[in-house]
């Protein structure tokens, strides 16, 4: 999303929302510094979130995790006031909506919002298409006309045919399916995900998450999506918040979080992450050793005894990854005078930088020479080294690349080399 | 002996109470009378010229559509049996009784229930004015029933809708509070209205625990016919009061008996108009 112009879809602007009686001597002692188990302490009142601020850009899947209690289901349910805030402004599309009257306020969860539940929250009285159109009949809308956007939406997430049957006769994975359809159906741009998919098991959780980031991939929909795993948040986050006691400690890519955790806390929560899903090819591979095609086998050879290696990449001159050869044909090549392009070896593994490390695994493993990372113009960007994929694994930083690409001018740095 | 208190004349206040209320709004009172007594007598003359053995038919299979073949079966034979006794028109007035009271204790007790599911403060004022109806004894409301109404079916009808209404009230209360949380959240989500969240959500899936209410309060408003007879409610209950007073077990038997199986004959349709058509929700 990082190319397009960000626009801000929600503004989310100090924002609290205290429960219980005492809220406002609770607020003044929060504003004071107090932590949360000192206002409750104090006043009896429970701070659920605490001066929250964050802007979700249009289009985005703005993911806010923590653990339960954290606060995390009460922020996303401020944002289409389900619970109304304590203090604070929520800007949609440019608009307070803490300022919003009901109708107001009506009008905006019926258009703008939709939101997909823990528990699916199906109705269980009425029938698959029924509570897909649920959203459009309290609209008002033509019967002909919401049975189709419902049946349109329930297509969209792979359920024709399920029309009739129940939400009681549905499997687990279906049934939120049909949860994701009735918030589809009524065209919002914003999609509020509260722990959507956490009460599916892990294989039809991942099912989930891979349809929902096509969908999302497809209608460009404003997703905020409430999670508990860390894991889920990676997966399918452009941003993510993690919150604790109410407060937001850090937002940021996944990455950011992973690599620079801002504070203790923050860390904790992300050193039991599977960095081999996480880590990708760009983050561990090294600058490659290449010879241009049209230099000859000589010249390779030159190469591979200088810096003692026992095979070289070969490219043409805008870096463009051809083969590779080895010293062996290269000295054999030599005497009897065949060019690069005769002797090297063309059906290199290749993997493009984005691949996670697992994927990594049986590529490298069984591939004799280091696995080459090009980009889609097949330019070589680097290459994966044993050594380095096992380092990374361990979690030692010296391994990893700071931003999962190599800077233009080290590219520069292996030319040199080959012309001397 | 001397009491530190005066007694309070509590009594006395509620004589001069009732007493204000009859001369007050007596034309009222005899308003409503006459309307109650239309409806209840005038059902009875209507299902009198119906032939019994026709009408046991036609109430057998409205119990098939409702309900089951057994009941219905069951339907038949019942009333068959009590026509046989000798005892088919004060069935019929019974019937007019009750059915009149629930009617009423119905439109009255599931706006009630509703409200109160609504409101925390409207619950604090609805449930002790549900005890005082539930645990008061009856005879109690029958007197000024009787000064406002007049001897016959009336009082019998007013006490029989305050005795019954309470169980409907009650569970159409509990029913709507039942529903699931998240259900609610998810209708507020999409913006639903209340009245779109109540009849589109709540009250579909209340319905079988309301319609326990109603079942509850028919069965209520039949344990109620004798007590109505002792102000002069016609019907089997009549029938009752005069076998006890008169010490006829024979006539005391057929007549109780009777009574039990028009209160199975409703329990049990009643009982399947709750249950029946809930989707898929069972499986």
């Amino acid at each position: 999303m990082s190319e397009q112009i960000a626009i801000k879809k929600i503004e989310v602007i100090n924002t609290t929302k205290i429960f219980g009686k005492n809220s406002k001597r609770a607020a003044q002692l929060l504003g004071e510094g107090k932590t949360k188990s000192e206002i409750l302490k104090a006043t009896g009142a429970t701070v659920g979130v605490k001066n929250a601020s964050f802007d979700v850009y249009e289009g985005e899947i703005f993911v806010i995790m923590g653990l339960s209690g954290s606060g995390k289901s009460t922020l996303v349910r401020l944002l289409n006031r389900l619970i109304d805030p304590t203090m604070g402004t929520i800007l949609l599309d440019g608009e307070n909506i803490v300022r919003m009257n009901k109708e107001q306020l009506r009008e905006v969860r019926r258009k703008k919002i939709g939101m997909v539940f823990q528990n699916f929250a199906l109705f269980p009285h009425k029938t698959i298409l029924e509570n897909a159109e649920y959203g459009l009949e309290i609209q008002g809308v033509a019967k002909a006309e919401r049975q189709a956007k419902a049946k349109e939406s329930l297509a969209l997430v792979g359920l024709a045919g399920y029309e009739d049957q129940f939400p009681s006769q549905l499997s687990g994975g279906m049934q939120q399916r049909v949860g994701l359809a009735r918030a589809l159906a009524n065209g919002p741009d914003i999609l509020l995900m509260d722990e959507a998919f956490s009460a599916l098991d892990p294989l039809i959780r991942k099912d989930m998450q891979d349809e929902l980031l096509q969908l999302h991939h497809d209608m460009g929909k404003t997703i905020i999506f409430i999670t508990h795993d860390l894991d889920e948040a990676l997966r399918i986050g452009d941003r993510i918040a993690l919150m604790k006691d109410g407060d937001i400690v850090q937002i940021g890519t996944p990455e950011e979080i992973l690599m620079s955790p801002s504070n203790e806390y923050v860390e904790r929560f992300v050193e039991d992450v599977d960095l081999s899903k996480v880590l990708t090819a760009g983050h561990i591979m090294k600058k490659a050793d290449t010879v241009q095609v049209d230099r000859g086998a000589r010249v390779a050879l030159r190469m591979m005894k200088q810096l003692g290696i026992s095979s070289i990449y070969v490219v043409d001159k805008a870096n463009r990854l051809l083969g590779a050869v080895t010293a062996q044909d290269a000295g054999s090549a030599i005497e009897t005078g065949k060019l690069l392009e005769e002797i090297m070896i063309s059906d290199l593994p290749m993997i493009p930088p984005d691949t996670v490390l697992t994927d990594l695994f049986d590529i490298v493993s069984t591939a004799v020479i280091p696995v080459a990372v090009v980009d889609e113009n097949k330019r070589l960007q680097g290459i994966i080294i044993r050594g380095a994929l096992i380092g990374a694994l361990s979690g030692d930083n010296q391994f990893i690349n700071n931003n999962g690409n190599f800077d233009s001018d080290e590219q520069t740095d292996t030319e040199v080399k080959t012309d001397g | 002996m001397d009491k530190l208190l005066p007694r309070l004349p509590f009594a006395e206040w509620i004589d001069a109470g009732v007493d204000w209320l009859v001369v007050t709004f007596g034309a009222l009172f005899d308003g409503i009378a006459d309307f109650l007594k239309g409806i209840v007598e005038g059902s009875v003359e209507w299902l009198d010229m119906v032939p019994s053995i026709l009408l046991a038919v036609l109430f057998a299979l409205l119990a098939w559509f409702i309900s089951t073949r057994r009941i219905a079966l069951f339907t038949l034979i019942g009333l068959l049996f009590i026509d046989y006794l000798g005892y088919w028109h004060p069935m019929l007035q019974m019937l007019a009784l009750v059915l009149t009271s629930v009617f009423f204790a119905l439109v009255i007790g599931i706006p009630v229930g509703i409200w109160g599911s609504q409101q925390a403060t409207a619950r604090k004022i609805i449930n002790p004015i549900l005890d005082l109806m539930q645990t008061m004894p009856a005879f109690v409301y029958l007197l000024p029933a009787i000064f406002f109404f007049n001897i016959g079916v009336v009082p019998g009808v007013v006490a029989s809708v305050i005795f019954s209404m309470p169980p409907t009230i009650r569970l159409t209360m509990l029913g709507i509070q039942q529903v699931p949380k998240d259900l609610i959240e998810a209708t507020e989500a999409f913006g639903s209205t209340t009245w779109q969240r109540l009849s589109k959500v709540q009250i579909p899936l209340a319905k079988p625990t309301i319609m326990a209410g109603v079942n509850q309060s028919i069965m209520l408003a039949l344990s109620m016919v004798v007590i109505a007879s002792m102000v002069g409610a016609p019907g089997l209950g009549q029938k009752v009061y005069q076998a006890v007073t008169q010490l006829k077990t024979g006539v005391g038997f057929e007549t109780g008996l009777s009574i039990v199986i028009v209160a199975i004959i409703l329990d049990r349709i009643t009982q399947h108009a709750g249950k029946k058509k809930q989707g898929g929700t069972t499986l």
